[in-house]
């Protein structure tokens, strides 16, 4: 084990979310604004288990899991609400249809 | 073992790059892999064993499967994939990734403010974790729980207009 | 027996309550029924407790019964509580018994009109409440049905909606009696806050305690009473709602507006006449008012041709006897004129009414003419009343009231003697006026077509009071014809004694002013009389020397003025401006909610960005 510079891991979990969140933006089809969500998630995660790692303490992985927790839950609900959108709109295109317009 | 955290860091965020660029969604899901799995490798390098296994199993097993199981019910196909090269034109993609590297850059600083600390080379292995998690935390796995249920529940009515074609 | 005195008041509130469900839904007999009988076994129980009260007075001569209590506040508690003693059991006997023959007289003169069952909810409820006025043995209850009994006034004045004339009649009472109903409020506020009671009784003890004679507070407080009872009993200066009054039905005219409500500032006086001793400036001014309104309402009958208008102005004018007596201390006699007033005004406006349910609702003197023989009920309960307000010598209940008060004013020293030449001019004019009407609308020739048969109904009530007006003045005599003094034995435990004129000869000058008043009207209107030439004088009375004119220029007006000053001011322009920026500012913000999933993402992004470098910068 060597230590790693905090910078270093932080780094990788600023660029990582950026990532994430470029892809949100830039990508229109719901499936892969949904993966690039998860980067996003993710990009947390690392951020927590480097913030653990700092302190030798458990707690970093302990959000970690429930970050998880939430991963896996908004997966589940958002991959079954995309599979109704392709059937009623045969599309998955987020600019295609403005049913949340005020 | 510095370099082991370079290299896979490094292989993260290429991944992410492809990830997010690629027109056909099964090559991004193989990227999007690619990155989970090189992230479990930056966990077990920071000295986070149990972090990186569940890494590999949730994300990068269960997580990603789902997705292989959802574009096989889409049934993508090459339109599809000449649609998504079109939507991502410079004019469409160059405004959010600034946006993104804005966002990046100030994270970034943020990261390097902290100074010159570095980590604990020590391992805090799943005893330690399972111990936290059933002591001082375990309210927390309590509403985890709660939104675990939240989530089948929610899936599973989702499922069944899905199945009925509504 | 005293025990069901609570039963007086419920019963007839019950009555409205139950006539105010089933609108619509009972038949007319029902609500007839409903309506007179409630008032009729409310009447029955007054009349037993009363019968009860005479023969064994209980303790005092004052029955209490506390109901509950009402609330309990920074020391002063106040109960909701009746209090029967000979003052409020005269009134509740008037209010009762004549009330009951009214309704009855109701039951047959509405029939046929729309809102049947209405109109005697609102007559019940306001039985209800002005029993509760008479019977509350606190100020705040009392005020209560003052309240009460000024909300079924506007109601009923304004009974046949239809006609946007009857509503405006309708308001002008409620406001005109609203600035007396604040007076009185305020005096209420400083009897309680100075007294520290509210109950009646405690707080006349506590006043004759603690003010002495002339003090400033009791001046102030007597002056705010006799401000909510000259409004309430049309005297001046706010007396000009009661002529327009009369738009309402001739039943709720006789009850309301001549024998119970506007009497009730009579009552109040009388009530708390221990603080009017200890305020000789506001008694004289109670005397004052009362010989300038019996003056010149008595003027302003004379040039009137509608018959309800000349009674609506003979109130007022006997009121103002009321009042006088009131200012000269001869407490008993004042409610003597009440109690006789109640009748034959109450047998007036009734036999008014009998004439007018047969002649097509025609109210113009002079369109009548030759009813004496058509309609000899009508005629004869007329005459009756008539004699009776023009207090014919001996015969009459009007002739022993009016002169207990004149005697009372003869004996109370100079300033009395000019309220008694007031009260003895107007005497005069009394009989001019209404036997002015008599011979006007009863003789000569007819001009208007008569139909129809009166019902028992109608008989009833119009023979029961003709028989009350004559006799009832028997329960008070003067010295000079037997001295009879049941009325003033039964109120001298609560009002002091009446001083009365030694001599005769105040008493004889004032029964010849009336038979010359009478004697005139006969020799000038026996003959077919044609309507009055509108000479300036004659107008000028007819408008009760245009209060109404000056009013209208003195305060409606520019109230008016003010109102639509301010209805669009400065102020209001500042509110308009927010909401005109609030609006804009939606109508931007709105185009926001575009439904774009990625542009709300990118506003989320932005926004954490600059948050992010805030805190950086910082």
């Amino acid at each position: 084990m060597t230590a790693i510079p905090l910078d270093q891991g932080l780094g990788l979990a600023a660029a990582l979310f950026a990532l994430g969140l470029a892809g949100v933006l830039v990508r229109r089809n719901l499936l892969f604004m949904l993966m690039s969500l998860e980067v996003m998630l993710n990009a947390a995660g690392v951020a927590f288990v480097v913030a653990g790692a700092r302190w030798a303490a458990a707690d970093g992985q302990i959000m970690f899991i429930l970050v998880l927790t939430f991963a896996a839950s908004e997966v589940s609900v958002g991959l079954a609400l995309i599979l109704l959108m392709h059937r009623r709109n045969s599309t998955l295109d987020a600019d295609a249809n403005y049913h949340l317009r005020g | 073992m510095n370099a082991m955290f370079d290299i896979a860091a490094g292989i993260a965020v290429l991944a992410t790059v492809m990830m997010i660029t690629r027109p056909s969604a099964v090559h991004a899901l193989l990227y999007l892999t690619v990155s989970l799995l090189a992230v479990a490798m930056v966990f077990f390098v920071l000295g986070a064993p149990f972090a990186a296994a569940l890494e590999v199993i949730i994300y990068a097993g269960a997580i990603m499967v789902l997705f292989v199981f959802v574009v096989m019910m889409l049934n993508i196909g090459g339109e599809a994939e000449a649609l998504e090269t079109g939507w991502l034109k410079p004019s469409a993609w160059i405004g959010p990734s600034f946006l993104a590297l804005l966002l990046g850059l100030e994270l970034g600083a943020l990261a390097v403010s902290g100074g010159l600390a570095r980590t604990a080379a020590a391992v805090v292995g799943p005893q330690a974790v399972g111990i936290a998690l059933t002591g001082p935390y375990m309210l927390a796995v309590e509403i985890a729980s709660f939104l675990l249920l939240a989530a089948v529940v929610a899936a599973f009515h989702l499922g069944r207009a899905v199945m009925r074609g509504v | 027996m005293h025990e069901l005195l609570w039963l007086v008041p419920t019963l007839p509130l019950l009555g409205s309550v139950i006539l105010m469900l089933g609108a619509g839904r009972l038949s007319i007999r029902a609500e007839a029924a409903t309506g007179a009988l409630s008032v009729g076994f409310a009447a029955v129980i007054a009349f037993t407790i009363a019968g009860g009260f005479l023969l064994s007075p209980p303790a005092g001569a004052a029955y209490e019964q506390t109901l509950w209590r009402w609330f309990d506040v920074g020391g002063l508690s106040v109960t909701i509580g009746l209090r029967l003693d000979p003052l409020s059991l005269v009134m509740m006997l008037v209010i009762t018994g004549v009330g009951f023959l009214i309704h009855l007289f109701a039951t047959e003169f509405m029939e046929g009109e729309e809102g049947y069952g209405r109109f005697f909810a609102y007559l019940n409820l306001f039985v209800a409440a002005m029993l509760l006025l008479v019977l509350g043995n606190n100020f705040l209850t009392l005020y209560t049905g003052w309240e009460g009994v000024g909300l079924c006034s506007y109601l009923l004045i304004g009974f046949w909606w239809r006609d946007p004339a009857n509503g405006l009649a309708a308001r002008k009472a409620f406001i005109v009696t609203r600035i007396g109903d604040t007076a009185l409020l305020i005096g209420l506020l400083l009897i309680a806050s100075r007294l520290g009671t509210l109950n009646i009784a405690g707080a006349m003890h506590n006043a004759a305690q603690s003010w002495p004679a002339g003090s400033p507070t009791a001046t102030l407080a007597a002056f705010l009473l006799l401000g909510g009872a000259a409004g309430k009993s049309a005297q001046l200066p706010l007396q000009t709602w009661l002529p327009d009054a009369m738009a309402g039905p001739t039943p709720v005219s006789a009850l309301i507006h001549a024998a119970t409500m506007v009497t009730a500032g009579v009552y109040l006086i009388a009530r708390t006449h221990v603080l009017f001793l200890l305020a000789p400036a506001a008694q004289y001014t109670v005397g004052g008012i009362g010989a300038a309104t019996l003056l010149l309402a008595g003027f302003s009958a004379l040039a009137q041709n509608d018959i309800k208008r000349i009674l609506a102005y003979s109130t007022m004018s006997q009121i103002g006897y009321m009042f006088l007596a009131l200012g000269v201390g001869a407490w008993g006699a004042a409610m003597f004129h009440l109690l006789t007033h109640a009748f034959f005004k109450a047998l007036l406006f009734l036999s008014a009414g009998a004439v007018t349910m047969r002649l097509h609702h025609e109210q113009d003197i002079f369109k009548m003419g030759g009813l004496a023989r058509r309609l000899p009920v009508a005629f004869w309960s007329f005459l009756t009343g008539s004699a009776a307000l023009a207090a014919l010598p001996l015969v009459t209940a009007g002739f022993y009231s009016k002169e207990a008060i004149l005697s009372g004013a003869w004996a109370d020293g100079n300033s009395g003697r000019v309220l008694w030449a007031a009260g003895v001019f107007g005497a005069f004019i009394t009989g001019l006026y209404i036997f002015r009407a008599v011979f006007i609308a009863f003789f000569g020739e007819a001009h208007t077509e008569v139909s129809g048969r009166y019902g028992w109904r109608v008989i009833l009530p119009l023979t029961v009071l003709s028989v009350l007006s004559v006799l009832g003045g028997l329960i008070e005599l003067p010295p000079a014809f037997g001295h009879v003094t049941l009325l003033s034995n039964l109120l001298a435990p609560v009002l002091p004694a009446t001083k009365e004129a030694a001599s005769v000869v105040p008493l004889l000058v004032a029964s010849l002013a009336g038979l010359l008043g009478i004697g005139l009207a006969a020799v000038l209107y026996w003959r077919p009389a044609r309507p009055p030439a509108e000479t300036p004088l004659w107008r000028f009375w007819h408008a009760a020397a245009g209060f109404d004119w000056l009013y209208e220029r003195l305060l409606v007006r520019p109230v008016l003025w003010a109102a639509r000053a301010g209805a669009d001011d400065m102020i209001d322009s500042v509110y308009d401006a927010i909401a005109w920026t609030a609006r804009q500012v939606h109508e931007q913000v709105r185009r926001t909610q575009s439904g774009r999933v990625r542009l709300y993402t990118a506003g989320l992004a932005i926004g954490s960005i600059s948050l992010i470098a805030i805190a950086m910068i910082r």
